[in-house]
């Protein structure tokens, strides 16, 4: 992997006494899905987690397009074009479907608290921008005729894509997914298992956790293998599936 | 604005032209001007409770810098009552920031036991700086507001003045909640989490919210100082910072209107419970203004065991469940038994 996007040098979070994630080192090859898989409580999550600046690590490194960014807040780490979604879905339940987008484009308009208030000319001019932003996202997640729906009352599938949606709308270079296709039925899966390829055709690096290993081994060029914070084995889908450490992890041996 | 609350700001500004044609008696338009300054207070209190999803206990003491330092720069240096008013206004957004940015950095309702902590300061200072403030013998000889030269010397004026600013902060709210910021408020309010991951800076914007209401209250606390012509601390001990709190809330914390109706219904309460000892009077029940504390605790209660989202909210779904019972009924008359097959 010579291109890499996102970089992690032995990379370690402790709580307390418990190594959640142990010297890991991993690079993701810029404009590829990569899927990071291990059983519960294997550190997946954790690793989103200090990616994302939701926790800082307790040392090594993480190297986004080659600055460090160990030490950022998440909203920072959002601004240099990382975006993510939750394991539990975390959308703003009470906002639109669109407007819960438009909240997504925060990063690309500028309007500051003063302006807000007095709405001069320009500032409506940029309201229409982000609309017709939040609307091309609905359009290419097929959302739109949920538009003015309040979001807590759609169903999870569309819970998921409207996270999705909202994290596309930042125009991110890396996106992080954390269980996408959980709770999502056979039909969805399918489809959330498109939406990811064509994520990756918008020249967008995707990094998953998934459990789901039928999709997985589908769409990922790279699958990442973790247990109790380490990583296990890397590469693309077929040599993991002969590896046999894998499957000792899997099967508990 | 759009739809709805278009409507209801036309609604409340001919309200504002009517009311004083209607309303003669000068103790109620004072009694309505006063409700203004609350209502004041309020919609930028609904901003930071409903919209950023924070409590301030010590708004009162917002209200009494403005309405101090309005009172203190006019009545002992005679500076304009404008520029009085603004040097309020950036006093309370220096004090704001100083007090937003350790509390509010820090999850949680520390900003409450902040502001609870600095209305008691406020109101202790208020007191025992006679020098300054007059003590608790208060401020006399404010001037009152003009225009050019123009000035505001009757209720009536001050009326229609009053309730334009409170239509101007309703104006401000709604552009706000309705813009980039304040689709991240709310968005914080929902998740902080997805707002972080969307590059909002929480903490930024929570202080920048708890500002803005800190001016509302200023330029509220200024106006009661220019209509009263004297202050003294009686007015902004902590239970007024309580009583605002209790007008959002009792009106409904994630809507301006609510603030609004909140603010209006505790503001006119012991009006009208006078208005009803007189009755019960009449009919041999001796009523005591001491008993108002028993009605308010009660009405309070009430609202918030049972309408926990507050008056506005319960009001406009009691209208559209009478409404749909309505159709139902003109349904059933209309179609007569093949309503009831559909069903």
């Amino acid at each position: 992997m010579s291109n890499s996007i996102l970089e992690l040098e032995m990379l370690r979070k402790n709580f307390g006494g418990v190594v959640a994630v142990s010297d890991l080192s991993l690079h993701i090859e810029q404009g590829s899905i990569t899927s990071l898989i291990g059983p519960n409580g294997a550190g997946k999550t954790t690793i989103f987690n200090l990616v994302t600046g939701f926790l800082e690590p307790s040392s090594g490194q993480i190297r986004f397009s080659g600055r460090i960014v160990n030490k950022m807040k998440p909203h920072t780490i959002a601004s240099i074009g990382i975006g993510r979604t939750f394991q539990n879905v975390q959308i703003f339940p009470k906002m639109s479907v669109i407007e819960n987008i438009m909240v997504g484009r925060h990063l690309r308009s500028r309007a500051g608290i003063f302006y807000s208030c007095i709405l001069p000319p320009f500032l409506r001019k940029e309201e229409k921008r982000i609309h017709e932003a939040a609307e091309e996202q609905l359009h290419f997640l097929d959302l739109a005729q949920y538009a003015h729906t309040p979001a807590g009352s759609l169903p999870l599938g569309n819970q998921r894509m409207l996270e999705i949606a909202r994290a596309l709308a930042l125009e991110p270079k890396l996106l992080l997914l954390d269980e996408p296709a959980s709770g999502l039925n056979a039909r969805e899966t399918i489809a959330m298992g498109e939406l990811i390829e064509k994520i990756k055709q918008m020249n967008i690096t995707v990094l998953l956790v998934e459990h789901d290993m039928e999709l997985v081994m589908d769409i990922s060029d790279y699958v990442a293998v973790i247990n109790f914070g380490r990583l296990i084995a890397q590469g693309p889908p077929a040599e993991i599936q002969e590896n046999k450490d894998v499957i000792a992890a899997y099967l508990g041996e | 604005m759009k739809g709805k609350n278009s409507a209801g700001f036309l609604v409340l500004i001919i309200s504002i032209i009517l009311i004083p044609f209607l309303v003669t008696n000068d103790y109620y338009l004072g009694v309505l001007i006063f409700t203004a300054f609350n209502c004041l207070a309020s919609i930028g209190l609904c901003l930071l409770m409903g919209y950023a999803g924070q409590i301030s206990i010590g708004h009162g003491a917002f209200v009494a810098i403005g309405a101090y330092t309005s009172g203190i720069l006019t009545a002992k240096f005679a500076w304009s009552p404008w520029i009085a008013m603004l040097c309020g206004v950036l006093l309370v957004i220096v004090i704001a920031f100083c007090l937003g940015i350790p509390a509010l950095r820090l999850k949680g309702h520390y900003l409450a036991m902040a502001t609870l902590g600095f209305a008691s300061i406020v109101h202790i200072v208020a007191v025992a700086a006679v020098d300054l403030t007059g003590g608790p013998s208060g401020l006399v000889n404010i001037p009152r507001l003009d225009f050019f030269g123009y000035v505001l010397n009757s209720d009536k004026q001050y009326f229609y003045f009053s309730w334009s600013v409170v239509a101007l902060g309703v104006y401000i709210a709604f552009n706000l909640i309705n813009s980039r910021v304040g689709r991240g408020l709310q968005a914080i309010h929902g998740s902080e989490d997805a707002a972080a991951s969307l590059g909002i800076n929480i903490t930024s914007y929570k202080v920048q919210v708890f500002i803005l209401s800190a001016v509302f209250a200023s330029v509220s606390g200024s106006l009661y100082a220019y209509y009263m012509n004297y202050i003294d601390p009686g007015p902004f001990d902590v239970s007024y910072s309580v009583l605002l709190v209790t007008m959002v809330a009792v009106g409904g914390l994630h809507n301006i209107w609510g603030a609004l109706i909140g603010a209006i219904f505790l503001s006119l309460l012991p009006e009208f419970l006078s208005f009803l000892s007189d009755y019960l009077q009449l009919l041999g029940i001796e009523y005591q203004p001491d008993y108002d504390t028993l009605v308010y605790g009660g009405i309070l209660l009430t609202i918030m065991l049972f309408l926990p989202e507050g008056i506005f909210v319960s009001l406009v779904n009691a209208i559209g469940f009478v409404k749909a019972s309505m159709k139902k009924l003109a349904g059933k008359k209309f179609s007569g038994g093949s309503a009831g097959r559909e069903q």
